[in-house]
């Protein structure tokens, strides 16, 4: 039933660590998030008008995503103050991660990056709490994915773990 | 193809009793729209839907849920809520066409201004809003359509099915022509 992008790491991948600015003066890493699931929202950049309204939609659904226990972080070469401002102007109220230095580089290792564009596929990942990727999807750059995908991913976590 | 790796259909159907439905049960085809009274593309696809009912008059069945994004509008909601309150009191779509016309007016004064024209009870009106006594409908609304597919405002769909291509009138006229000549 689900496709994955040829590119995009498959299910039962180990997700490659990382460890990014969130602000000016704290990282993330995916040791982090150990003990719950984990929606990795590549997008290509901030402002575009695409990302925003992706992003948006993701911010009404937290509570949605909470439920499940699971976090929500989003991750683009953008620079942290370019995060910031961004974030400050759509209300958004999850971590933006910097994929700023070196340029890509955990796109690159999540097999989502476009080389030509310098920017991020915008993709998909839910990860478990052990960190291994449960489900990816590398959407039409153009399109909004929506919110489905993640939720019938987090669905079945939830249904495996009972 | 479908622009997500599932078929993006209605999962929750159209019903009669719990919908907002212009046009008739039997009708020959069924377009349906997530909507936000704030977005200004709602706001530009609401002459077209207009239109196309006009032309399209007994075979058609317009069905509209809520689909606000408080993210980007931050009236949305309660917009939203008072359309709700209003069809309570058996008036959604004469404040559902007002909320539209004026999209850059949706303030606490503005929605009681409209509920005073299509003539709400007004007390009960303030209480619903204050109570949000409909928050959970709009809510349900939005969350049958994230199960669906809807991925930003509008979104349509043609006889439960998502339609991806462009609403201007033609492409929407014509993707109805067509549902309805392959019944």
């Amino acid at each position: 039933m689900s496709t994955t992008s040829p590119t995009a790491l498959p299910p039962g991948c180990e997700a490659p660590d990382f460890e990014l600015a969130a602000t000016p003066d704290q990282t993330l890493s995916l040791a982090d998030f150990r003990g719950r699931p984990l929606i990795l929202a590549f997008y290509p950049e901030d402002w575009s008008p695409v990302c925003s309204d992706q992003l948006a939609l993701y911010q009404e659904l937290l509570p949605e995503f909470r439920r499940f226990n699971a976090e929500l972080v989003g991750i683009s070469v953008d620079g942290i103050w370019c995060h910031l401002a961004f974030a400050k102007d759509r209300n958004l109220h999850f971590p933006l991660l910097a994929d700023f230095e070196p340029k890509g580089g955990v796109a690159r290792a999540y097999g989502v990056y476009r080389a030509t564009e310098g920017t991020s596929d915008r993709a998909l990942y839910v990860l478990d709490g052990d960190g291994i990727v449960r489900w990816s999807y590398v959407s039409p750059v153009g399109i909004n994915p929506g919110a489905d995908g993640i939720l019938r991913a987090l669905e079945d976590l939830e249904k495996e773990a009972d | 193809m479908s622009t997500t790796q599932w078929e993006a259909v209605l999962t929750v159907p159209v019903d009669e009793e719990r919908d907002h439905i212009e046009g008739p049960a039997d009708a020959a085809v069924t377009l349906l729209e997530y909507g936000d009274y704030e977005c200004p593309y709602c706001g530009a696809a609401y002459p077209i839907v207009k239109e196309v009912q006009a032309r399209m008059g007994e075979r058609l069945r317009f069905v509209f849920r809520n689909f606000p994004i408080v993210t980007s509008h931050p009236h949305a909601e309660l917009a939203a809520e008072a359309a709700e309150g209003a069809a309570a009191q058996d008036q959604f779509w004469p404040m559902h066409d007002l909320l539209y016309e004026n999209q850059r007016r949706l303030g606490d004064r503005d929605l009681r201004s409209y509920a005073e024209q299509v003539g709400l009870d007004l007390d009960r009106f303030d209480a619903e809003i204050a109570e949000h006594v409909h928050a959970a409908r709009v809510r349900e609304d939005f969350m049958s359509g994230v199960r669906s597919g809807v991925n930003g405002t509008p979104t349509f769909y043609v006889d439960g099915v998502r339609h991806d291509g462009s609403y201007d009138l033609e492409t929407l006229l014509a993707t109805l022509e067509r549902a309805t000549s392959e019944r």
